[in-house]
């Protein structure tokens, strides 16, 4: 057993209550023990990148009970990709929230981002349902925290809505758990497979209803229309470090989508058939329809990227609703670089807006720096909506191709295609308001409003550019990074889907690991 | 008894998706707690409803397991109880929060394009709003 494994949850676990409770008034230690924290995390969470590369599921048995009575955390290339792309995500947030004085703004910042990196890579890694579930509310009520952060009228109503939803999703998790326990008698994710596979027709039902259930509760997590509608709210309220951080949120959700229903809910199970797929393909189309036409219509400009989020998530979730390991390929390069360029939107935003005093996308007199910050915002706005040369551009090449059996062609291809070229029109007129008519513009419409960003950046100077803009530049320098790199990535990605698919090497690891390690 | 506790779960559920669906503060809180009755009530009788059996094995030579029920619905249960005891708590402290800062208890956002036109005007559209409402008065020595 590879210790190893579980560091990525004990780490953040243990360095949380150390901020919370010893370095709580020191701001520097607290930035010192965090960003030390999440620098270990990167440097684990690579070295687990490296181990899963070779192809091994790696389980771990927790308390060392075997497999499907005790929980165990499992490694594969899918796990070790998600938790480094958490990792590196963090640092690059951590880093804005720092250098922008965001942690300092409320208190517990830390402490709470530490939990947060707990919960999504404990939920990245489990190989329990159950335990996804533990980790699921880890994570949540940490983004409770992070999400209230620096306080605010708005941001309160957002967060309530935002832990409300989240409340009822929970319930309905316990409720699929439940179906499910009653149905298979298990809960341990390989023992699933299994047991789903071996079902008798008389559970198929239930196994159908918990399936469905399950779905439900992961397209409210990843924004899955109509499960979407806390999270324009959410995210444009939100902090702008931790609506960047959220960016990985939306993937836990299709994270879990592609581990549970691709591997025991497939379409090759008698038991659930085609019912996964045809619910999501549908939903998946109405949600880039709905992102793109939110794009479109948004007037301030997180609603605008949180549009953009929603919309790119259903691309992503289209490409997994075929349930067929190329197009999972795709829609994993997919999630990466949308990621990426969710959080450096986010991020640039925040740079923008603080400038500006308030995020209205009004005419309003050009701010210092109009250039450098139209430049950013033009490369980071070509990688969110696809266009070459970034890495947004690869990856919806290849979901277009990976979508051209002919019976989901016509649908795919246009709903993508069609939302494609009304975010760039989105995107095209935000930044041209926001850069370009404001270099003309000579009177002062800044309505004071009351919106979450205008109260944060009421009284806050205009801080001049030094290293404020580098997190975001690095988050653009990563979309970059991944066009050129496309080969290399795809190939470690499709050796990720064909370990998905081929789900007997994660069973055989799960129940039959333990005994041959006693041997 | 299998009708009793499906009727039960299904009360319960019931009674918690209408409080919810009041998108008013205290009347979600309690429908949540509702909610998670039903769903701790739900999962108990996943490993099947047995009376008068015992979830821990007397031993460990037992051959008879149809003389125990199973223990791993009851874990569960613990925990999910241990969990939404605790999401009410952060659940009414978001509440008092959201509450004493917009001086309403809705749950609900205004749509997010437009300009937050305060609190007052809102509450003239909504008589039945304002009748129900208190002001919170801080005390002097919280101030």
């Amino acid at each position: 057993m590879n210790h190893w494994i579980i560091a990525p949850v004990i780490l953040p676990a243990l360095l949380a209550p150390l901020i919370a409770f010893v370095m709580r008034h020191d701001i520097v230690v607290a930035r010192a023990a965090s960003a030390i924290g999440t620098l270990a995390l990167l440097a684990i969470s690579i070295g687990l990148t490296v181990l899963a590369a070779k192809g091994e599921t790696h389980v771990y048995y927790l308390g060392n009970w075997p497999a499907p009575f005790g929980i165990v955390l499992v490694l594969d290339r899918l796990s070790a990709l998600m938790v480094l792309l958490t990792a590196i995500l963090a640092v690059i947030v951590l880093l804005h929230a720092m250098i922008t004085e965001w942690d300092n703004r409320g208190r517990h910042f830390h402490a709470l981002f530490q939990f947060q990196l707990m919960g999504i890579c404990g939920a990245f890694l489990t190989g329990d349902a159950f335990n996804l579930f533990v980790f699921f509310e880890v994570l949540l009520i940490a983004s409770y925290g992070l999400m209230v952060h620096s306080g605010g009228k708005t941001r309160l109503q957002a967060g309530l809505q935002y832990v409300v939803m989240n409340l009822v999703g929970s319930t309905l998790f316990l409720f699929a758990l439940g179906t499910l326990y009653a149905a298979t008698g298990t809960l341990n994710i390989a023992d699933l497979v299994v047991k789903v596979q071996e079902s008798s027709a008389d559970d198929s039902g239930l196994i159908r209803v918990a399936a469905m259930l399950l779905l439900i509760v992961f397209g409210i997590k990843a924004a899955l229309v109509p499960l979407h509608f806390w999270l324009p709210a959410t995210y444009a309220n939100a902090p702008a470090p931790v609506a960047a951080l959220f960016a990985i949120m939306t993937k836990v959700g299709a994270y879990a989508i592609i581990r549970i229903h691709g591997m025991a809910f497939g379409p090759d199970n008698p038991a659930t058939d085609t019912l996964i797929g045809d619910w999501l393909f549908p939903l998946a189309l109405l949600t880039i329809a709905l992102g793109a036409v939110g794009v479109l219509g948004a007037r301030r400009v997180g609603p605008l990227l949180s549009y953009a989020v929603v919309g790119s998530m259903g691309t992503l979730l289209l490409a997994v609703s075929v349930f067929d390991p190329y197009a999972t390929t795709t829609a994993l390069y997919y999630l990466i670089h949308s990621t990426f360029s969710a959080a450096a939107l986010f991020l640039l935003a925040d740079l923008i807006v603080a400038r500006r005093g308030n995020d209205w996308l009004g005419l309003q007199p050009a701010t210092m720096h109009n250039g450098l910050f139209a430049a950013l915002f033009f490369v980071a706005a070509i990688g969110m909506v696809g266009m070459p040369p970034l890495s947004g551009f690869l990856g919806k090449l290849m979901i277009l191709d990976a979508l051209s059996a002919p019976e989901v062609i016509g649908w795919a291809w246009t709903a993508i295609l069609v939302a494609s070229l009304l975010s760039i029109l989105g995107f095209a007129r935000a930044g041209s308001i926001l850069f370009w008519k404001s270099t003309s513009a000579s009177m002062n419409t800044a309505d004071v409003s009351n919106t979450a960003a205008a109260q944060d950046h009421r009284s806050a100077p205009i801080p001049a550019v030094g290293f404020d803009v580098a997190p975001a530049m690095l988050a653009v320098a990563l979309l970059v990074a991944l066009a050129a790199t496309a080969g290399p990535v795809t190939s470690y990605l499709e050796a990720t889907s064909a370990q998905i698919y081929e789900s007997s090497g994660y069973v055989d690891a799960v129940l039959n690991g333990a005994s041959e390690e006693a041997r | 008894m299998e009708l009793l506790v499906a009727s039960a779960v299904g009360a319960l559920t019931a009674g918690g998706v209408y409080l919810i669906l009041r998108l008013r503060a205290f009347a979600v809180i309690l429908g949540l707690a509702l909610l998670s009755y039903a769903v701790n009530v739900f999962l108990f009788s996943t490993g099947r409803l047995a009376v008068n059996k015992p979830p821990v094995l007397d031993g460990y030579t037992v051959t008879d397991f149809a003389a125990y029920t199973d223990p791993l619905p009851q874990a569960l249960v613990l925990t999910a109880i241990v969990i939404s005891f605790g999401m009410t708590a952060v659940l009414v402290m978001f509440a008092l929060g959201a509450y004493l800062e917009v001086g309403d208890d809705k749950i609900d956002m205004q749509a997010p394009d437009q300009p937050d036109q305060g609190a007052t005007a809102r509450d003239a559209r909504d008589p039945e709003h304002e009748q129900i409402k208190f002001r919170f008065e801080p005390k002097e020595r919280d101030v």
